[in-house]
């Protein structure tokens, strides 16, 4: 009789008991499967990873051919969904942010006109305004033998847009290299004239640095090399453009889908976190002699950004995770690839499983650098 | 003071104030306001030209061709189809009654002061009366199968019914997540974390081809009701954050004032806490309704004939290719209108009840 009195036992045996029947229900579900996965002969664990794939990607980022196995057909998903990710989520803050100042803008028009565009696009399911986006590029666009050409060598149409690309030439890894390495090497400089600025005051022009390390730099290795200068330029094939670079209008449509429905929900996080600062920072700014964009940029944003910063991480994982609906516009991402193996081996577990893996990754990874971006600009001590 | 001012001068005067005092204050305000008219002019000009004036309202798919405008013909001719898919065309009185009655109802119940357990016993009745009405079977009207539902009525249907049993398991999850059971609490956080961790498309894939395994052979689901279950089960970890937010805002004077009346667990928290977070949670939860509302759109992947699909499936007729820029345009209306009364009542509730919450 006692036992039941006791509210620590009692605790423990609800415990127990919850736990088992998850157990059984997770027991039958496993048998189940196992059953039926005999029954039709499908096997499992991730062996198929070595088959041959045998079906073709439209666009990758590494080599790959039919003959290559799933597992190098799943690598070319994975490194398309890492490419929208990684550029939407860029453009899509850049948007979010302009979009959630202009909301704010004294100007009544601007202000109206962003209002209206976030209700608009907040408003309609994502997936609606991607078919609508790749709809707009496949048939309303001109075809590839009237394609519109906005700049000498460019070309658009339902095929995509055609630009030219550089021809290959053995200075240009250096190039790339000697920029990459002034894009550092400026990053520490500026560490250096930062600290030196907050010990002793001292303002230290940081732009010449720039120039001379980003841009001047890759020219003389350019000038060096010999100054190639020939590009490739796309030409009218029998069906489609040959030569030059093409951004297929499935990567179009995703892109600007994502970015556009992305910003919507961003320039709301960016208003309310400007909406937080108090108002005497803006008055404080003024009296600085600060006029309205000196305030916002070195004032009222950085501040914001305290406020905004958890929901635009949300915001950013919701965009990778959103991505996912590349597989209604026939963009090869890595659930579109997953699908289509899924769908000729047979191993809907494993892929489910491999999909999972995927997104939880991507998501631990990404509130692991918010998280410590936001401990960084975080206040130290509350005075 | 300066209302007053305002409101001495004539009309005309009133408005070429406001224009300056809000679009030409300053010269970098006044180029702004004008570039944003052209830009305006441009864009919304051709657009209203192509969807007004060249539009073709009247004949053919050739006549749309023809035209440089919106072909709202085929709006007209696939209206039915997008609207109710493969329902029986002789028995469309049904789906119409029955989202009248729902939409009407709903209407009839977004006011707070409506809120009580009669309600409650209202829905119920309600459900079962368009359940009668869509299934049929009884009274002679003619049966209609599951997987003849399609368009606006399903798209209505998932979001109702996940919302109906995300909530309250939502409820249960974030409970679970703020007690002190170890290992509930555990599981309830691994199932939040993994589910939001991952995208809804997943989960459909999940219900439409690991369900029929998990199963013993012989039983089968309808698909639907396998995406209803992802559905549900997608929303209810958001719904479970949700109302964390609103456990985590109750003073913790609550909880002990409970504790000192000697209240056990569930007493405690049904009449005391849960009705005070569920409340405060109430502008979030809409919100997160708009969000699955939406996202019953997903169910197109694993090809279920909600709004969206039969919308597709129109555009595959081969007598009216190429029509996709006005479909998609209608069918975004439709979701707006909802989406958008949803977000508006979301304000209004949200207004409402910070005037009655105290300090």
């Amino acid at each position: 009789m006692n036992f039941w009195y006791d509210p620590k036992k009692r605790a423990i045996l609800f415990q127990i008991v919850i736990l088992a029947m998850t157990a059984i229900f997770v027991g039958t579900l496993f048998y189940n499967t196992q059953e039926n996965l005999e029954s039709q002969n499908i096997a499992t664990g991730f062996g198929f990873l070595k088959q041959e794939a045998g079906f073709g990607i439209s666009e990758t980022m590494i080599d790959y051919r039919s003959s290559d196995t799933y597992w190098r057909a799943l690598k070319v998903g994975f490194l398309n969904t890492l490419k929208v990710g990684m550029i939407g989520n860029f453009l899509a803050l850049a948007l979010g942010i302009i979009v959630g100042i202009m909301r704010l803008s004294p100007n009544w028009m601007l202000s109206k006109i962003s209002q209206n565009f976030i209700e608009v696009v907040r408003n309609i399911p994502l997936l609606l305004q991607l078919l609508f986006w790749y709809s707009l590029f496949t048939e309303v666009l001109p075809q590839v033998k009237e394609a519109l050409n906005p700049f000498y060598g460019v070309f658009i149409s339902q095929r995509g847009v055609n630009y030219p690309i550089l021809l290959d030439h053995s200075i240009w890894p250096w190039v790339k290299a000697s920029f990459v390495f002034g894009i550092i090497f400026f990053f520490f400089i500026s560490r250096r004239i930062r600290l030196k600025r907050e010990q002793t005051g001292q303002l230290i022009k940081r732009w010449p640095y720039a120039l001379v390390l980003i841009v001047l730099l890759p020219l003389a290795v350019w000038l060096i090399g010999g100054a190639p200068w020939s590009w490739q330029f796309p030409t009218l094939g029998r069906f489609n453009f040959e030569g030059g670079a093409e951004v297929t209008p499935e990567f179009l449509a995703l892109m600007v889908g994502l970015i556009i429905y992305t910003a919507a929900f961003n320039a709301e996080i960016v208003r309310a976190g400007i909406l937080s600062v108090s108002k005497g920072q803006w008055e404080a700014a003024s009296s600085l002699g600060l006029n309205y964009f000196q305030s916002l940029r070195f004032i009222i944003l950085p501040q914001s950004f305290r406020v905004a910063i958890p929901p635009l991480t949300s915001q950013i994982l919701n965009l990778i995770k959103n991505s996912s609906l590349a597989v209604a516009i026939g963009f090869p991402d890595f659930v579109a690839v997953a699908n289509t193996t899924m769908n000729q081996t047979g191993q809907a577990i494993e892929g489910v499983l491999l999909i999972m893996m995927v997104y939880l990754f991507f998501s631990l990874l990404s509130s692991l650098f918010m998280n410590l971006y936001h401990k960084r600009i975080s206040l130290q001590s509350h005075s | 003071m300066e209302e007053e001012i305002m409101k001495s001068k004539a009309p005309f005067e009133n408005t070429a104030i406001w224009m300056k005092k809000n679009l030409f204050s300053t010269p970098v305000n006044t180029a702004i306001s004008l570039i944003v008219i052209c830009l305006l002019i441009s864009f919304l000009g051709p657009f209203i030209q192509w969807l007004v004036f060249d539009s073709v309202g009247l004949g053919t798919a050739q006549d749309c061709r023809e035209a440089s405008g919106a072909c709202l013909v085929f709006i007209k001719e696939k209206f039915d189809f997008i609207i109710f898919g493969f329902y029986p065309r002789t028995e469309l009185w049904r789906p119409i009654s029955s989202m009248i009655l729902f939409l009407s109802f709903i209407w009839w119940s977004k006011e707070p002061k409506r809120w009580n357990k009669r309600l409650l016993w209202r829905w119920l009745k309600l459900i079962l009366l368009i359940a009668l009405l869509m299934r049929g079977g009884l009274f002679g009207i003619a049966p209609v199968s599951l997987d003849k539902w399609g368009g606006l009525p399903l798209t209505l249907l998932l979001s109702f019914f996940g919302l109906l049993f995300s909530y309250p398991i939502g409820i249960l999850l974030a409970l679970a997540r703020r007690g002190n059971l170890p290992l509930i609490k555990i599981m309830s956080i691994t199932y939040i974390e993994l589910i939001r961790g991952v995208p809804m498309i997943s989960l459909l894939f999940m219900a439409s081809v690991m369900f029929p395994l998990f199963l013993p052979e012989g039983i089968t689901f309808p698909k639907l009701l396998r995406a209803q279950i992802a559905i549900i089960m997608f929303m209810s970890a958001y719904m479970a954050e949700v109302v964390r937010g609103g456990l985590m805002a109750i003073d913790k004077g609550q909880y002990e004032a409970a504790d000192a009346l000697g209240l056990n667990y569930w007493q405690k928290q049904i009449k005391i806490i849960l009705p005070q977070a569920l409340k405060i949670v109430i502008p979030p939860t809409v919100n997160t309704s708009i969000g699955m509302f939406k996202d019953t759109s997903l169910v197109v992947i694993i090809a279920l004939s909600d709004l969206l699909m039969t919308t597709k499936t129109a555009l595959k007729d081969p007598k009216w290719l190429g029509f996709s820029v006005e479909a998609y345009l209608f069918v975004g209306l439709i979701y707006f209108v909802f989406c958008y009364s949803m977000s508006r009542y979301s304000n209004r509730l949200e207004r409402e009840f910070s005037y009655g919450a105290h300090s």
